[in-house]
């Protein structure tokens, strides 16, 4: 995961409500299993996170979590088609190189897909960009020099991609602090939660 | 708690004693033989708890014994060939888990081989001792569990051809292991593996003090063959990057000498491994034991579905494997991974960036070594009621 431990939780829950008591979950770049974790206790989940960095590696082993040492950007070879009821990439999106491919394979090993990011529409990465700077911030806290993440978009631009790809978009929560924003999404939102299926 | 022992080696488990285990059950092979009765020697480190939940079984691999942890005290520089793994507050820590090291069948350390009696003929079995698989070694130690009182271990691991016992045992005995630890493995061998295993076993064979195995009879060992068998498996357990840090084109005496004479380190490396190992190792035990390697390959029966046959297994399963592992490459522990990803079953895997190939799994590597340590801890909170 590629932004602060904070902002990090506040859209467990966001996915949990989407997430059937019981299913059998794939947790992308899932970190140091924390989320999966969640579910396994809130919602009873089965499953696996996958994840490339050894720290991690040790930390879900800790955390009780069962995972897959690998690399996303290679895809999911090690799993089957429609394997998982859920396939989970939590504040990864950005960070991926081959934004599309991802999405792809994730509606391939699972029935259905959520996806959270970093809005790059919210007023302050505005404010930022306006005064002539690349925004850092709880949501984005790294300088233009050392982040990982490579595709930041706003909540239109994933909108639209979903659109243009054939992406069935079936949920959105759009959280700010924390909290549910229901105006203004794009403006006021600084992550954003999709369900979404083939 | 770091106990004090014997020699005074912090987080050894000190000074050990083998014992022996009788049985008198026949052990039907796989072969179709049948062995009648057998010994197997073994060591234990640590104490099993009054539930008995805490016992967790090591297997060894190519070259190894029942001697997994310690010394013994009349012999201090006879350290395991896990020591590194296994002692008070190492990652496999035996002030909270009860150990079993076990020389299998077809050894040359004690338990019934190729250097036991044959109580059919009361001479040495020698080029007569049937033989043996991964599968059967398990059986076996499903009889030792039995004797010992353990009815599911904590945990059953090994690396190489001990991780494929760690296998062996969460599909065949499903009921018997609460986690299974499988390191440098691979779900059968390549073709290029089983290559190299008939230069070993070619190299004992054509030695004229082999006798078709009945060398003991006559006196003699196939010394050279074995020699250079082990030489040819040396080369396979190393990587390429590791060869060149250690011996690179390094001379022996400092310059060329055109002759054929140790010229490089690496070929008096290769020797020394070779003449050491021919001194304390059998060459019917290690004909058997690459037999048992070439043999392992239990997705065959399910006409080659890996998944069809790690079905039955309920134990988490953990895999570990080494960047640079030649032998049995990270893409053989995959396809383990797979199949049990396939089946929903409780595993995780690592892949672990180590340089030194095969031989990794035997040593100090903080990140592997961590691991196995959390492994072991989480295993430790799941048994503590």
């Amino acid at each position: 995961m590629n932004v602060s431990p904070e902002i990090q939780r506040s859209d467990f829950a966001a996915i949990a409500q989407w997430v059937q008591r019981g299913a059998h979950v794939l947790d992308l770049g899932c970190g140091d299993g924390t989320l999966l974790r969640y579910l396994q206790q809130t919602r009873g989940v089965t499953g696996y996170g996958v994840e490339i960095d050894d720290r991690n590696i040790l930390e879900c082993v800790n955390n009780g979590v069962n995972v897959i040492q690998g690399d996303l950007e290679q895809g999911l070879s090690e799993f089957e088609e429609n394997s998982f009821d859920f396939v989970i990439l939590s504040q990864t999106l950005q960070a991926m190189r081959n934004t599309e491919r991802i999405m792809r394979e994730m509606l391939r090993v699972g029935r259905a897909g959520i996806v959270t990011f970093p809005n790059f529409g919210h007023w302050k990465n505005r404010l930022h960009v306006l005064r002539g700077r690349m925004p850092v911030s709880n949501s984005l806290p790294f300088e233009w020099f050392d982040t990982p993440n490579i595709h930041l978009c706003t909540i239109a631009d994933f909108e639209r991609f979903c659109a243009s790809r054939g992406i069935g978009v079936v949920g959105r929560t759009v959280l700010s602090g924390g909290k549910p924003v229901t105006a203004w999404p794009n403006l006021l939102g600084e992550l954003a939660v999709y369900y979404f299926v083939d | 708690m770091v106990k004090s022992t014997p020699d005074d080696t912090t987080g050894s488990v000190g000074n050990v004693k083998p014992q022996t285990a009788h049985f008198s059950v026949p052990l039907e092979l796989r072969s179709g033989a049948v062995l009648r009765d057998y010994d197997l020697v073994y060591e234990t480190y640590g104490t099993l708890n009054a539930e008995r939940s805490n016992a967790v079984l090591v297997c060894h691999a190519l070259n190894a014994s029942h001697h997994v942890a310690g010394t013994y005290a009349d012999e201090p520089g006879n350290v395991g060939w896990w020591d590194n793994m296994i002692g008070p507050g190492k990652p496999l820590d035996t002030d909270r888990f009860y150990v079993i090291g076990v020389n299998n069948i077809g050894g040359c350390h004690g338990s019934t081989g190729p250097g036991s009696i044959n109580p059919a003929t009361g001479k040495i079995w020698g080029g007569d001792f049937p033989i043996v698989t991964v599968e059967d070694w398990v059986d076996a130690q499903v009889q030792l569990a039995d004797h010992l009182g353990i009815d599911c271990f904590a945990a059953v691991m090994g690396g190489s051809l001990g991780a494929m016992q760690a296998l062996a045992w969460a599909f065949r005995h499903p009921q018997r292991l609460r986690h299974s630890i499988v390191i440098a493995c691979t779900p059968n061998l390549s073709a290029q593996n089983i290559a190299f295993n008939e230069v070993a076993r070619q190299a004992i064979v054509t030695d004229p003090d082999f006798h078709d195995g009945n060398y003991a009879a006559e006196g003699v060992a196939p010394r050279r063959g074995l020699r250079v068998a082990r030489m040819v498996g040396h080369i396979t357990y190393l990587s390429d990057d590791e060869m060149a840090n250690k011996f690179g084109r390094q001379l022996k005496n400092g310059k060329l000498n055109y002759s054929f004479d140790t010229e490089f380190q690496i070929e008096s490396y290769l020797r020394y491994q070779g003449n050491k190992f021919a001194d304390q190792f059998d060459a019917n035990t290690y004909l058997r034991i690459t037999k048992v390697l070439d043999y392992f390959d239990p997705a065959a029966e399910h006409a080659g579905d890996l998944g069809l046959a790690l079905k039955p297994v309920q134990a988490g399963v953990l895999v570990v494997s080494f960047t640079t592992d030649w032998r049995f490459s990270p893409e053989r522990s995959r396809e383990i991974v797979r199949a049990l990803l396939d089946n929903r079953a409780q595993v995780t895997y690592a892949e672990i960036d180590a340089p030194h190939g095969h031989d990794a799994f035997l040593l100090d590597d903080t990140r592997y070594h961590r691991l196995i340590a959390a492994y072991f801890n989480r295993i430790h909170e799941e048994i503590t009621p």
